[in-house]
């Protein structure tokens, strides 16, 4: 149960660059008057931020491009989930048990 | 920036803050539906850390003053590839950096916070909390604090005790892929974005801007790491938005 020095220090030092990115923009510009185009592209971010993130752990696998197929099979049950149930935990569920019978599939 | 504080009227959403709808344990319910993406990207991420050879205590700290998932694997795989201090700090920051589009974009929907209150919700932001708070946004003009406490805080402490016991059971298993776990990350992403989508009510420019990031996150991954992909792929995406809405 021990904790090593060095190991402190460099969990310290990811916490402190985790928090800054996290609290800056927020303190900051919640106080400030953006303005309008501003607020559209801010408005912009959710949509591109989860489809990125959807995109580089669908399509950029280690071993590159498109080459995990169970993932991408998998996908489309998900999607079909989320768009008919619109529920998170269907989604995930879904997921998962799809790659798991691909696997055995596949 | 401290000449704008007193412009901005203090009690402007005080009358939504009082609907039922935005007490802290809505915000717990309202966390449930990520809880098992949190549990078995946690469970992962405190397995990786056992293998890597850090201690129970070792991930425990992690999970509590890091608490980003990616960081957290990262740390655990670079120290177990020896690698230094700076490097791995220097690689965690830019793993985050993206966290600044999201705060970013959370930060009109607290206009009416103290900066201590506002310190506190943006320091237990994530992709998953962040996700459901948007969702929120779609139906009212501002979020509680005490909504968006009880979404963050149910995530933080899911997300420990996730990691923990990731932990404690690592030594049994070897390989979380086998189970289809890993999986649950994009699968939580894609709920919260199609959710999103369908429920801002402009979905062609949003499917435009979605199909955009996908492209471009494939394409800059040729060039970038991972991490800063998805953040140019999402900056890129978000401007090609707004020269849509130019057009028409």
């Amino acid at each position: 149960m021990e904790v090593r020095g060095g190991v402190l220090l460099i969990i310290i030092g990811a916490a402190l660059v985790t928090l800054i990115p996290r609290v800056v923009p927020l303190m900051v510009l919640s106080r400030m008057n953006i303005p309008d185009w501003a607020m559209r592209w801010l408005n912009y971010i959710p949509i591109a931020v989860m489809a990125a993130l959807v995109g580089e752990q669908l399509m950029t696998a280690d071993h590159g491009l498109f080459q995990n197929k169970v993932e991408l099979l998998a996908a489309l049950p998900t999607f079909a989930m989320a768009i008919f149930t619109r529920s998170l935990l269907g989604t995930v569920v879904v997921g998962i048990v799809s790659v798991m019978v691909l696997r055995l599939i596949l | 920036m401290e000449a704008h504080k007193n412009h901005i009227p203090a009690h402007a959403h005080a009358h939504e803050a009082a609907e039922p709808e935005d007490t802290f344990l809505q915000g717990v319910k309202d966390c449930i539906p990520t809880l098992l993406g949190y549990l078995s990207i946690g469970f992962a991420a405190g397995v990786v850390g056992h293998t890597s050879g850090l201690s129970v205590m070792e991930v425990t700290l992690m999970s509590l003053l890091i608490y980003a998932g990616s960081a957290q694997f990262i740390v655990a795989g670079m120290l177990a590839a020896q690698g230094s201090a700076i490097a791995i700090i220097a690689t965690v920051f830019i793993v985050n950096l993206r966290h600044v589009l999201l705060s970013a974009a959370l930060s009109p929907y607290f206009r009416q916070l103290t900066p201590l209150k506002t310190m506190i919700i943006g320091s237990l932001l994530t992709d998953e909390t962040f996700g459901v708070a948007v969702n929120q946004t779609a139906k009212k003009a501002a979020i509680s604090a005490k909504w968006m406490n009880g979404l963050n805080v149910t995530a933080y402490l899911n997300w420990i005790a996730a990691t923990v016991a990731g932990a404690f059971f690592g030594q049994w298993i070897t390989n979380p892929e086998k189970y289809g776990l890993h999986f649950a990350l994009p699968a939580m992403f894609i709920g919260l974005l199609v959710t999103q989508v369908m429920s801002r009510g402009k979905i062609r420019k949003d499917l435009f801007v979605a199909c955009s990031a996908v492209v471009l996150v494939i394409g800059a991954s040729f060039v970038l790491s991972g991490s800063v992909a998805v953040i140019a792929a999402t900056v890129i995406a978000a401007t090609l938005g707004l020269v849509v809405e130019k057009w028409k």
